[in-house]
């Protein structure tokens, strides 16, 4: 226990102490990077530790996204509010959902979570009068405060990211040491032989979808009021196949996996969108006869690439490794 | 002519005003001795250009053709001198046409690559997820993108789109020829989400000043992989057919179209972004023989083709047919392109205007641009004349009907720039920088 808080710990002091050293462009990114990070450690609370591949996460993070930025963009809520409100949403949403999908196991759950993240996607584009759909909305730079605090300056936006991140961060180390934490990974493991314990698997089970549905409704609200911006791509299946992907990277059921995966998986993308690979293209033409001269620069396939290797090599992705041959006590 | 006469007005006087000075502009460019006329440059360092393409995802056919016309622009203008003595370097990215990808592409050019400019994006939720973070970043943003989010007053002073109109401007333009010639009583099929949704918003509105009306309005929800449940709910009076639809269900949509109208079909108008990078001639399409669409940009060169345009086709690598030179297969984007090779052509201008000699001259590159007025059509501009309002960051410009005749869209059809135009929306040169 006392090495897992100080491995947190140095891990929430080192992005304290990167704050005024990284340049301005790592500065940018990673504080992208610590939102989309808190997404991904909340996924990683359903699918690392309680074993439930959600093929529909995207909803709870565009459920927060949009919960928070239609109350500042209709309502004329300030940011905090609106916030918390997008929180809301997102609980709820998991609520319902869970209630509905955590009677289904297996394929079943991953169809029936990707069922209803489509109906999300479809019902955010059927209402384009408040929501502008596929095309989104931004919030304007001046209502995006709090207390005072511009969360578009640059400080500001990498602390507030910082704060939501580790919080989520602790909250998700502290569950999985705990005894309900526990339960969830024993559910992972063998979910009838919890049962036979005297354990109710659909109640840790829903615990699990709703803490992992709050995490990511925080850091759609969390997207909406740093970035400027709310759109119903957030909500399409890509979004929900980008956390499961910086969490099998990082290391699934483990708790820095997700921020891990979410850095390495972020820069590979940044490199490979502004570099030209034409060997590949001419791999592709050499090797099949197809002209594709697309794939000369294109990110989203070596994203594709880089899940099928995942889940084709290693499954236990970089920090599962580490657990599994260095460090055991890691959680 | 002052240019405020005609960025800050926005009556049709003011606007006969501005097309008088298209005219004696372009009358005057005649009298320059060639382009490359720079003074001695200060610097040899290039003018980045961080150009935000869309190589993956929905917009990749676009994308493409946009890669190849802004390289051909990049090549002309540098083969000319560059601007202001330095040479323009194009530092693409692909921003996979995401919007979260498209943001962190502008913080990279900003911050990284220390672009001087963003500039090329199409799609609209690209855009509109971009632009918040090149305001906040104080990057101008050229973007080429159709959307009327830029005159719509949705984002800021350092969002542009001066080389192509906007989507209102388009279907607003239809209205009159649709009208006279094919029809007064409409219905439209569209997508049901924001793209469809301000076709049917804006054409529905210009159709009813045109006295005309929209009988019906057949709302279809994205993916939708089969059309024939919707087209019973055509009214029988329909005079007019107007549909938008996109996107990989285009061509199941016109086979079902002819399936279920034979040859009882009413007139059938269309805008061509559905067909973009497809040949019309395509197996499949035999039933839009006849029907007309809406051009950007004619994407055939026809009898009356301007010398600009031969240019411009021969720099790109588009052949008489809209596709590429080395392979006929390969259609271009022929009615949006265009916009990335004008765009930076008045980037090159603004640029010129404001001195410009690093980032601490973009807002002087900002206002240089709000304060253009007109684009005279020119090797620079072959898509023809425009007017620009610096209010509303917007251009506006003639558009095109088509009509498919044996396998080809042949012009039938110009618009003249007063039907493009819109009350003022926003003033953005009263934001603050």
């Amino acid at each position: 226990m006392i090495k897992s808080i100080l491995l947190h710990g140095a891990v929430i002091a080192l992005l304290i102490v990167l704050e005024p050293v990284l340049s301005e462009y790592h500065h940018g990114n990673l504080a992208r990077i610590l939102v989309l990070a808190t997404y991904a450690v909340g996924y990683n609370i359903l699918f690392g530790y309680t074993g439930l591949l959600s093929l529909g996460h995207a909803m709870f993070f565009a459920a927060g996204m949009y919960g928070c930025a239609l109350m500042v963009r209709l309502a004329e809520w300030s940011v905090g509010p609106a916030f918390l409100f997008g929180v809301v949403c997102a609980l709820v949403a998991g609520l319902v959902v869970g209630m509905l999908a955590l009677r289904t196991i297996g394929v079943g759950f991953m169809i029936v979570t990707l069922m209803f993240a489509e109906a999300a996607h479809l019902t955010i584009a059927y209402y384009n009068e408040y929501t502008r759909g596929d095309e989104g909305f931004t919030i304007p730079q001046a209502v995006r405060t709090v207390a005072g605090l511009d969360l578009s300056d640059t400080t500001t936006r990498y602390f507030a990211a910082l704060v939501l991140f580790s919080v989520c961060l602790i909250g998700s180390a502290a569950l999985v040491q705990s005894r309900a934490g526990r339960v969830l990974v024993a559910i992972r493991e063998n979910e009838d032989r919890v049962r036979m314990l005297g354990f109710n698997p659909f109640r840790y089970k829903l615990l699990a979808l709703v803490l992992s549905a709050v995490m990511a409704g925080a850091a759609g609200a969390a997207y909406a009021v740093l970035f400027g911006y709310a759109g119903s791509t957030f909500a399409s299946v890509q979004y929900s196949i980008f956390p499961l992907l910086w969490v099998l990277l990082g290391g699934p059921g483990t708790t820095l996996g997700p921020l891990l995966g979410t850095v390495l998986m972020f820069y590979l993308v940044d490199y490979a969108s502004g570099t030209v690979m034409p060997g590949l293209a001419a791999f592709v033409e050499g090797s099949f006869g197809i002209e594709a001269p697309g794939l000369a620069s294109a990110y989203l396939l070596l994203v594709g690439i880089a899940l099928v290797l995942l889940v084709l090599f290693a499954p236990r992705g970089v920090l599962g490794v580490v657990r599994a041959r260095v460090m055991p006590w890691l959680p | 002519m002052a240019a405020d006469e005609i960025t800050r007005g926005t009556n049709r006087r003011t606007l006969l005003k501005g097309a008088a000075a298209i005219g004696a502009v372009a009358a005057g460019s005649q009298l320059l001795p060639g382009a490359a006329r720079f003074a001695q440059a200060q610097s040899s360092a290039p003018i980045k250009v961080g150009f935000q393409v869309h190589r993956t995802g929905i917009g990749a056919a676009y994308g493409r053709w946009y890669d190849r016309t802004t390289k051909a622009a990049a090549k002309l203008i540098n083969e000319n001198g560059g601007i202001n003595g330095r040479p323009v370097e194009i530092i693409a990215e692909d921003d996979g046409t995401d919007p979260k990808r498209g943001a962190e592409v502008i913080e990279k050019f900003a911050n990284k690559h220390e672009c001087d400019v963003a500039f090329g994006t199409l799609f609209s939720h690209v855009v509109i997820g971009s632009a918040p973070r090149a305001g906040e970043l104080k990057l101008p943003y050229f973007v080429v993108s159709e959307g009327h989010h830029v005159a719509s007053g949705m984002l800021n002073r350092y969002t542009l789109q001066p080389g192509i109109t906007d989507v209102k401007s388009q279907v607003q333009s239809m209205a009159p020829w649709v009208a006279d010639n094919l029809g007064k009583k409409v219905t439209m099929i569209y997508p049901d989400f924001a793209f469809g949704h301000d076709h049917r918003d804006y054409f529905s509105e210009a159709i009813e000043r045109q006295g005309g009306n929209v009988i019906a309005k057949i709302a279809v929800p994205p993916r939708e992989t089969s059309f024939f449940k919707y087209l019973p709910k055509i009214p029988k009076d329909t005079e007019v057919l107007y549909h938008v639809m996109v996107g990989p269900g285009v061509l199941t949509f016109v086979k079902e179209m002819g399936e279920y109208f034979g040859d009882d079909r009413p007139e059938i108008f269309g805008f061509i972004d559905s067909l973009e990078a497809v040949d019309i001639a395509s197996p499949g399409l035999e039933f839009l023989e006849g029907s007309h669409f809406w051009e950007g940009y004619p994407r055939y060169a026809g009898p009356n083709q301007s010398e600009h345009d031969k240019f411009y086709r021969a720099a790109v690598g588009v052949d008489d047919n809209g596709a590429s030179l080395s392979d006929p297969k390969d259609i271009s984007t022929y009615a949006h392109m265009f916009g990335c090779w004008e765009t930076l052509h008045i980037l090159k201008a603004g640029m010129e205007a404001a001195d410009y000699k690093g980032p601490k001259d973009r807002q002087a590159l900002i206002e240089a641009v709000e304060n253009m007025d007109v684009f005279p059509e020119s090797q620079a501009h072959p898509q023809g004349s425009k007017l620009f309002n610096g209010r509303t960051h917007q251009a506006f410009a003639h558009q095109h009907i088509s009509k498919v005749e044996g396998g080809k869209l042949v012009p039938v059809h110009k618009t003249s720039i007063f039907d493009t135009y819109y009350e003022d929306e926003v003033d953005y040169t009263k934001m603050s920088f």
